[in-house]
């Protein structure tokens, strides 16, 4: 569903660059964890498939279609085909659990029907239908991101992507949200997950892409966070 | 953009108008000064232009004879004139007894009497039908014996460039007003963008369409715009409708009677309205322009 030919990213400035002759193929369903040291070239990543950055070279593929080249209605139908996922959460405090989670809906420019029926199930799926009434700075970090995930879903996306999700969260929070994931992959939905946190993705063997300086350097089924582990 | 758009669109514009209420009614009140002074000017202009026409089509031609010359040959013609109303002839005698209570100051033409008198013979005459007055002017005019006509020409000359200078004046001080609210329009519509940037920044990830974005606070300062206008037109309608009443009880000679046509008057209220929330428009897309980059 995404595929990646010989991917660069060069920003503006900078001698080395950010990806260098990436190539990656990634399938419908799949979860994957792109993994890889500060600067290695994660988030650059994650921020080509959105569309957030231009590539400076090789080909991109999302669907079938070239993201490069997409046109501004295309590109809103790319975009609305991605639920992203922060490290810090971006909830609005003003708003509430639930209106956080319509906000979603309601950009998109859906009818009041359609967000009354979906929210609600989109905040049983993350576990916090009895919150739907509080306030962001009331909830916990790790009920915080689970709003951020029911934002993600509640559209209904063919991948969700997160850059260091349990970036801001203890290990049982992590634990718990990565549950949460895996249970959202089981679903159908592919999960790209940036992380450096190796206790996380050695427990859960899946996929793993290890960047490295902007390279590729691994990519293994079920893999660890690195090889000698 | 849809219908659920649009309405999420108008709820983000009225919260933004409600959080900066003072500067919102600030805006939409310089707003209502600056159309109110150019819908002023419009009225003026209006009427002025009724005025310098009835005037023009309206005075008696004065018929200036030459010196010596058979009054009665032309008496008998503006007799027979199919389109003279009435006339009445003026001496050069009765000419010089009127300049000079005119002038309040006899001393002055004492010398000038008799065959000295340096006044012509003349007709005052008035014409049936009001827009014939250029015509007839020019045939009396080339009557033999008649040395010239007149019929207020440099009155209405001189009216045309005073109203043009007024004109001029009006429409600067507007101008400048406008700029001024537009600049204000720009601020305010900056500090709504301000308070909502946490919600601008995600509304992207969102896959919200920079339309979506944009709207709410384009209606936000066309709302100002219009509001600030109506509030001009309200205010300009009621001065002018008392004015023009009382003008018309004073009932003053006819050239200054105020327009009071609809079909006249509508077009420019609408014009104002039009104008007021293009302006509020045009404000906030340069704010959305600057500060919102989406
Ligand atoms: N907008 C930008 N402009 C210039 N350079 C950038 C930009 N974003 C990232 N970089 C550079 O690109 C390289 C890769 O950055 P990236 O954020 O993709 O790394 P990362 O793997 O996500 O790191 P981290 O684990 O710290 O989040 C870094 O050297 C970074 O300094
Ligand atoms: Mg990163």
């Amino acid at each position: 569903m995404i595929e990646l030919n010989n991917v660069t990213k060069q920003y503006p400035g900078c001698t080395v660059p950010a990806l260098d002759n990436v190539s990656l193929g990634i399938e419908r369903g799949e979860f994957v964890f792109l993994v890889g040291p500060s600067g290695a070239g994660k988030s650059t990543l994650i921020k080509l498939i959105f569309r957030e950055q231009l590539p400076s070279g090789g080909k991109m593929l999302f669907d079938g279609r070239n993201i490069a080249a997409l046109k501004q209605n295309q590109l809103l139908e790319h975009r609305r085909q991605i639920g992203m996922v922060f490290q810090d959460f971006r909830l609005l405090k003003q708003k509430t659990v639930f209106e956080n989670v319509a906000f979603a809906l309601e950009v998109l420019g859906r009818s009041p029907k359609e967000i009354i029926e979906k929210v609600p199930t989109a905040l049983d799926k993350v576990g916090l239908s009895g919150k739907a009434q509080s306030f962001p700075d009331k909830l916990s970090g790790g009920e915080q991101q689970r709003v951020g995930i029911a934002r993600a879903i509640v559209k209904d996306p063919l991948v969700i992507m997160a850059d260091e999700p349990t970036g801001n969260l203890d290990r049982d929070n992590s634990r718990q949200l990565m549950d949460l994931f895996e249970t959202i992959n089981q679903n159908g939905t592919t999960v790209i997950i940036a992380t450096h946190e190796w206790e996380i993705v050695d427990r859960m063997q899946k996929r793993v892409v290890a960047l490295e300086c902007g390279r590729m350097i691994r990519d293994e089924q079920q893999g660890g966070y690195s090889h000698e582990l | 953009m849809n219908f659920n758009s649009f309405r999420y669109c108008m709820r983000q514009s009225i919260i933004s108008l409600h959080r900066n209420l003072w500067l919102a009614v600030v805006t939409a009140g310089i707003i209502a000064i600056s159309l109110s002074i150019l819908g002023g000017f419009l009225l003026l202009a209006v009427n002025a232009d009724q005025m310098i026409r009835n005037i023009g089509t309206n005075v008696e031609i004065g018929v200036f004879l030459e010196d010596g010359v058979q009054v009665e040959a032309i008496q008998q013609k503006l007799d027979n004139h199919a389109g003279i109303h009435s006339y009445t002839f003026v001496s050069k005698e009765q000419g010089l007894v009127d300049f000079g209570h005119s002038l309040g100051d006899r001393v002055l033409l004492i010398g000038m009497e008799g065959e000295n008198n340096p006044l012509p013979d003349l007709f005052r005459v008035r014409t049936l039908d009001a827009e014939n007055v250029p015509a007839v002017a020019a045939e009396i005019a080339s009557y033999p014996g008649v040395e010239m006509t007149d019929y207020g020409e440099e009155l209405v000359g001189r009216l045309l460039k005073i109203t043009g200078w007024v004109n001029t004046l009006f429409l600067a001080v507007s101008i400048l007003l406008a700029l001024g609210a537009i600049l204000l329009i720009i601020t305010t519509i900056r500090l709504s963008v301000l308070a909502r940037q946490d919600e601008v920044s995600i509304m992207k990830y969102l896959g919200a369409s920079n339309w979506f974005i944009r709207f709410p606070f384009l209606l936000e300062g066309m709302t100002m715009g219009w509001t600030g206008t109506l509030a001009a037109a309200a205010a300009l309608a009621v001065v002018y409708y008392r004015l023009a009443t009382s003008l018309q009880q004073e009932a003053l000679t006819f050239f200054i009677q105020p327009v009071t046509d609809t079909a006249q008057l509508l077009p420019i209220f609408i014009g104002l309205l039009l104008l007021g929330t293009l302006m509020g428009g045009f404000g906030s897309f340069i704010s959305v322009r600057k500060f919102l980059r989406v």
